[in-house]
């Protein structure tokens, strides 16, 4: 079985887009979190959100006039931009001949929302013969997958996965599977969130979203703490290029970390699990099968990139490492969350955390997870506070664990090891 | 409308589509849009649609699967233009 290697990286973030501007943004603890009058107008409880500062002027660099012509998908483009950015980091550039060793998997909850409620607008107003040639594209669940293929001309699979807000991580675990198994040489695989009214809007109707911040953005995403009240919503994208060790060796390509294997289940929506809640059997199993799948001791992880995303399923969360791990108070590893400065970015949060992760490994550093002052008490009777920290710590890392968890009670996570 | 003021319009209205820069600047009654300009064929019912929104028109299915060329969108056009 082929060895996995990640060899280029892409980000679109709140707090930071591109590799260079992202890594300082996490290593400062810079909050990507804004107050937006349009949710107030709007009626929104909270009003506060992530949006990556992508300009007109960006959006020229990766796309064609023409694909611009009529585009309203910001999922879309926030994707794209990451996994072209991913793919040139790799030392790749876009070709005429097809690359039929190189794929695609991106992942997305929903695409193009607000090109979507346009259509939606000519359609009820009868004029369907006027929606235009691009709603299928801005629409389609594989939208990005579809735009990247054509962008770099990738001949493997090219596909996409959703599993809510364990969409990233998924799609990294499927492009390594593919490689590990022989079936592709390179992946690219990622996954996009869009952002506005009418991507979150559905999660303020389910008061999940934080409302006590809005005078207060940058604090209002706040895991581990004892004043969690909900997440903030976040938008963007992360992309890694996945290549077997083999092939990285032969071009002398750039290796970011390895990926030694990952796992993901569901909980059945049984045993506590339901649609919008975790199965802590099945969380447990998922953790401990990632990391058996890894050929790894779980005394050997340093750093935990965790789901954790500001509500009152963190304490359950660190419970769940706890016991997978068999490691609490001092012997707990680091736990981090990036959620706390991007807010959670649904189907993108695998994997924008992962390339964070990744960065650390790298850069040997941990960021910070800002607002959380206050640890949760019943999180601090489990592990020692000074696993989390809310500054910068410079430190080399080996082995990093990422994990996300979905609506409809599914789990992923994989395990992530500095190559050497 | 003459048919020089139709093909300068038409002209306007194809440029964001067209693959093939010389075919445009060369452009005739006889250039195709497909083979000449390399227009992605699901391109044309945008074509069509600023057509419409430039003479505010409407192109039924049956006008628009005949506008592959120059010669046809003029014809079409003039046509809708005269009976409005």
């Amino acid at each position: 079985m082929n060895r996995v290697v990640v060899t280029g990286l892409g980000v679109v973030a709140p707090n930071g887009i591109g590799l260079a501007d992202f890594t300082e943004a996490i290593r400062e603890g810079r909050s990507g979190i804004q107050f937006y009058k349009e949710l107030e107008d709007l009626n929104f409880s909270c009003c506060i959100g992530g949006i990556p500062a992508v300009t007109e002027a960006l959006k020229k660099r990766y796309f064609t006039d023409l694909q611009l012509r009529n585009f309203n998908a910001s999922g879309i483009t926030y994707g794209c931009i990451a996994g072209i950015d991913a793919w040139n980091d790799a030392g790749f550039t876009s070709s005429d001949a097809v690359d039929y060793e190189s794929g695609i998997v991106f992942g997305a909850g929903t695409s193009g929302v607000e090109k979507f409620r346009e259509s939606v607008y000519k359609l009820d107003d009868g004029k369907v013969r006027r929606l235009g040639s691009t709603v299928v594209a801005q629409t389609m669940a594989s939208g990005v997958s579809a735009y990247l293929g054509g962008m770099l001309g990738l001949g493997n699979q090219v596909t996409t996965n959703s599993s809510a807000c364990s969409t990233g991580t998924e799609a990294i675990l499927i492009g390594f599977d593919r490689i590990q198994s022989g079936k592709a040489k390179r992946m690219l695989v990622g996954s996009s969130n869009g952002h506005g009214p009418y991507v979150w809007g559905a999660f303020d109707a389910m008061r999940v979203m934080n409302y006590k911040h809005n005078d207060s953005p940058e604090r209002g995403s706040r895991p581990m703490s004892a004043t969690a009240s909900g997440f903030v919503p976040g938008s963007g994208a992360g992309a890694l290029i996945l290549e077997s060790l083999e092939s990285a060796q032969k071009r002398n390509a750039t290796i970011y970390a390895e990926v030694l294997g990952g796992a993901v289940n569901s909980g059945g929506q049984r045993n506590g699990g339901t649609m919008t809640a975790p199965n802590s059997d099945a969380v447990r199993r998922c953790l401990r099968s990632a990391i058996d799948s890894s050929g790894i001791h779980p005394n050997e992880i340093d750093l935990i990139n965790g789901h954790l995303t500001a509500t009152v399923k963190d304490t359950t969360e660190v419970e769940n490492w706890m016991h997978t791990l068999q490691r609490s108070g001092k012997n707990f590893p680091y736990i981090q969350s990036l959620k706390s400065m991007v807010g959670h970015c649904l189907a993108a949060a695998g994997s924008m955390e992962s390339v964070a992760a990744i960065i650390q490994l790298k850069e040997g550093f941990i960021f910070p997870t800002i607002n959380c002052e206050d640890i949760h008490p019943k999180i601090e009777k489990l592990i020692d506070s000074a696993k989390i920290s809310d500054k910068a710590i410079k430190k080399e890392l080996n082995i990093v664990a990422k994990a996300s968890f979905g609506f409809g009670d599914v789990n992923a996570c994989i395990l992530l090891k500095k190559y050497q | 409308m003459t048919n020089i003021d139709l093909i300068a319009s038409l002209k306007k209205i194809v440029k964001p589509y067209i693959q093939n820069e010389v075919a445009f600047e060369n452009l005739t009654e006889e250039t195709d849009f497909i083979n000449d300009l390399k227009i992605n064929s699901a391109n044309l019912v945008d074509v069509v649609l600023d057509v419409e929104d430039e003479f505010d028109i409407e192109i039924d299915n049956e006008s628009m699967e005949k506008m592959l060329n120059v010669k046809a969108a003029i014809e079409i056009i003039s046509t809708k233009l005269n009976s409005k």
